[in-house]
């Protein structure tokens, strides 16, 4: 198992390189002066540009561009925005944030996700099933933005439970409702995933054996079912675990967070190579270890599971 | 059994319950902070695109922070009339030197005096080629200038701690009218030592300051508190501004109707419909200094000399300006009639063939069947613009207006970013129009004219060049009383008329809206931009 963890560890310095590399050529790529699109319709003269092409670097080659890039983050410099500030003080602001909105997010569709899913499945048929996959039908067909707006209009303006958008310092009590818009849509797929799982695992082998070795329905359903039917679950976690970090970039618009989503964006708008690589890099970190996390944890979950040296 | 699931749905509940109660929370705590300091009128902004040195600062977002904490020569009045702020008076003889004058008793907030100095060298220090910065051109006119070459602005010298004088390098009658652009700004002598620093924590002469070092959350909002050393025309009457920056509109306009925002100077698209219903007693929807339009690059054929005179003279009377600002933008832009803007003095809906701009489908045809006698036209109409600026929905209409009134083909050509688009205007690479608009730096006719349409000029992209203009334009300039340029400055503008290098389409509005519950005596400026010292609050 450590030999395993080890060697999954190991394998994130290739996917490192590759991925940074990979993305600054994209960056690179992107047509256009970068430099010359700050200013709009009022250019300051040639001369002016040409000298800010130079402080970053935008005037060499890519590979040299990547090279002084990757030569800094060793040194632990990030590079700066065309704003001037450390790439590693825009990513102490925004990670932070992202971080308390997904795992905010993530424990929300997870605890209630599961518990409707696991209900759903016990009651295949009934109303209380029906009605769970009509209400998770609808949060997968309904965009997030209208989630997002809806949520906004009702909780925020017009009952005033909550702000409308979130304050600089994001604290966890103003986060819950952008956390409630995120977790809609993943908590809709756990549902049908949990619930899809239970049914199967209640009628397999190993229910009926314990069942008749007389255990009690609520330890089957706990032990033997519920814990069975979480491996796809998990794995779903670990995928959106992912995305909640990256892609809340219409949720973040919505409510004014500052954070991991909006900021990548803007700055591939903007074509910041080094504000978008240092960024994607700790994303490939974190896709790289949930993703490390969720294969450990099919072993908890599932005794058959062993892992290979 | 039944007890252990009841446990599970107790916790659902107490955690719905926590959900709700620390929303309340959430909800309560922020009137009781801002009635502790109720006079702070807060709005929307963005993150400045740079560290807040004037001379860096081109775009709105960083340019509304400067113009408040700094005070130049003079400053804008509502309606766009320069009014005295540190000067005393600003004289010449031949429109070429100019002498300054100070009042006295302007200081920085670190009680620095505000010295002819403190103009000299932060005049100098923005035109020096190798501090790169974005509004050096500003100072181009100045003797000495080189926008090539590191080079002291000689025509500036200093007579003494009240008194410069500048010496320019062609007469110009209407100089002092640009000093109130924030390129124009003093600064104090610790700027120097370290700009970077400077930037992050100004400090100014302004009817506003920081409310602290770190005023600025990156991203988030900036803090400002009312200046007590300044004395201009501008003190405020309020206690300080909360700048909020927003990624979208949309946000802001939440707030607003949630009470988390007093002012929002830019109503978003999605709120066009809504906005006055929405606040009905506490909304202006008015002409700004923006200009919009699109351009017709010369090198592509069928659009030089007579036939490109005909067909984009068609092109223009094809367009139903009124009907697009109405139904796309809800009237929330104004049909142009000029090049400029109806909030600049000497704008005139009157010029000599300004009928070109208006909708007549008849003449428009006609136009088009000239320009196809002389050489008949073939392929596609295309107008390009960057996507990801919310540009599609009247490029459309425009595409529509002009495909159904002379029956040719036409598409809009989207481009995924402005830098993209930019390329190839640059590099003369695109098949039709493209998109062009103009915000005023400062409110002068010869702003809106002189960078754009003048031969060689720096936003002059699709290389429009004409001697009668350009001659106009330097006569104008050089005139003895703003009065005299003004006409001649319309005389050049008569020209462009004919000439249509640029098809004007509208001017942006001003569309704002505020919370009639905290804030009052809410009035904006030419440029669009709230008079914030004028806004009183509670």
């Amino acid at each position: 198992m450590l030999w395993y963890t080890g060697k999954r560890l190991l394998q994130m310095i290739p996917v490192f390189f590759g991925a940074t590399f990979l993305i600054y050529f994209m960056v690179f790529s992107l047509p256009g002066d970068p430099i010359a699109a700050l200013f709009g319709d009022h250019p300051p003269s040639p001369a002016v540009i040409e000298q800010i092409r130079a402080e970053y670097n935008l005037d060499e080659p890519f590979f040299v561009q990547y090279l002084i890039y990757i030569g800094g983050f060793f040194q632990g410099d990030l590079g700066t925005t065309y704003s001037g500030r450390a790439v590693s003080d825009v990513m102490a602001a925004a990670f932070p944030i992202t971080a308390r909105l997904a795992l905010l997010a993530l424990a929300m569709e997870a605890v209630a996700g599961i518990f409707v899913g696991l209900v759903a499945g016990l009651r295949k048929g009934k109303f209380f099933d029906a009605s769970a996959l009509v209400v998770s039908l609808l949060l997968i067909s309904v965009p997030t933005f209208v989630i997002g707006f809806v949520l906004q209009y009702v909780f925020a303006i017009n009952l005033g439970w909550a702000r409308t958008t979130v304050s600089g310092a994001a604290p966890w009590s103003e986060l819950i409702l952008p956390a409630l818009v995120l977790a809609s849509v993943s908590f809709a797929y756990i549902v049908r995933l949990t619930r899809a799982s239970v049914s199967d695992n209640l009628s397999a082998d190993f229910v009926r054996t314990a069942t008749a070795k007389g255990l009690s329905r609520p330890r089957v359903v706990t032990v033997h079912v519920l814990r069975n039917s979480l491996v796809p679950v998990v794995t779903f976690l670990g995928v959106d675990l992912g995305s909640l970090m990256v892609g809340a970039i219409v949720t973040e618009g919505i409510f004014n967070i500052n954070g991991v989503g909006g900021t990548v964006f803007k700055a591939i708008r903007l074509g910041e190579g080094p504000t978008v690589v240092s960024f994607i890099a700790v994303m490939v970190v974190i896709f790289v270890v949930a993703n490390l996390l969720v294969d450990l944890l099919y072993a908890a979950l599932d005794p058959r599971i062993r892992y290979a040296k | 059994m039944r007890i252990k699931r009841l446990g599970v749905v107790a916790i659902a509940f107490a955690a719905a319950g926590a959900l709700t109660l620390s929303g309340c929370a959430g909800g309560t705590a922020e009137p009781a902070a801002s009635s502790d300091a109720s006079a702070i009128v807060s709005t929307n902004g963005s993150e400045p695109q740079n560290p807040l040195i004037p001379t860096n600062t081109t775009e709105t977002g960083g340019g509304k922070i400067v113009t408040s904490l700094f005070a130049g020569l003079v400053s804008y009045s509502a309606t766009g009339e320069i009014q005295n702020e540190v000067a005393d008076s600003i004289e010449s003889d031949d429109a070429t030197t100019w002498t300054v004058t100070l009042k006295d008793g302007w200081t920085f907030t670190n009680d620095e005096p505000v010295t002819a100095e403190s103009f000299v060298d932060a005049w100098n220090y923005g035109a020096l080629l190798s501090n790169a910065q974005s509004s050096s051109y500003f100072f181009d006119d100045i003797v000495g200038y080189d926008g090539a070459a590191d080079s002291e602005l000689t025509g500036l010298k200093v007579v003494d701690d009240k008194t410069f004088t500048v010496e320019l390098a062609s007469p110009e009658a209407d100089w002092p009218l640009r000093l109130g652009y924030t390129a124009f700004s003093p600064l104090p002598k610790a700027a120097f030592a370290d700009m970077a620093a400077f930037g992050e924590n100004p400090i100014g002469n302004g009817p506003y300051m920081l409310a602290s070092d770190g005023a600025w959350t990156h991203e988030v909002k900036i803090e400002l508190v009312t200046n007590p050393a300044y004395d201009g025309v501008r003190k405020p009457v309020n206690g300080g501004l909360s700048i909020v920056f927003y990624a979208t509109q949309d946000a802001a306009y939440a707030d607003v109707q949630g009470g988390n925002l007093d002012v929002l100077d830019a109503v978003p698209d999605s709120a066009f419909q809504t906005y006055q219903s929405d606040f009905p007693d506490s909304y202006v929807n008015q002409p700004a200094a923006v200009f919009q339009a699109f351009n017709m690059p010369y090198y592509l054929a069928h659009w030089s000399g007579d036939e490109g005179k005909l067909r984009r003279a068609a092109i223009s009377m094809s367009i139903d300006r009124k009907e697009i600002t109405d139904v796309i933008f809800q009237s929330t832009r104004t049909p142009a009639t000029d090049f400029t803007s109806p909030v600049i003095a000497g704008y005139s809906d009157q010029l000599k063939g300004a009928d070109v701009l208006e909708f007549n489908a008849t003449k428009a045809k006609e136009l088009w069947a000239e320009a196809d006698a002389i050489s008949p036209y073939t392929g596609t109409f295309d107008i390009a613009y960057n996507a990801d600026g919310g540009h599609q929905g009247w490029v459309d209409a425009v595409i529509n207006s002009i495909k159904n009134t002379l029956g040719i083909d036409a598409v809009g050509k989207p481009y995924p970013t402005f830098a993209a688009a930019l390329d190839d205007r640059e590099n003369e690479k695109l098949t039709g129009a493209t998109r062009a608009g103009w915000q005023g730096d400062y409110p002068s006719l010869y702003n809106f004219l002189s960078p754009l349409y003048q031969t060689g000029a720096g936003s002059n992209y699709e290389g429009y060049s004409s001697a009668e203009f350009d001659t106009l334009l330097k006569e104008g300039a050089a005139a003895s009383s703003v009065e005299a340029a003004t006409a001649k400055y319309q005389q050049a503008q008569e020209v462009l008329l004919k000439d249509l290098p640029t098809i004007p389409l509208w001017y942006s509005n001003v569309t704002a809206v505020w919370s009639a519950d905290t804030v009052s005596n809410v009035a904006f400026g030419w440029d669009g931009v709230p008079l914030y010292s004028e806004i009183t609050k509670g």
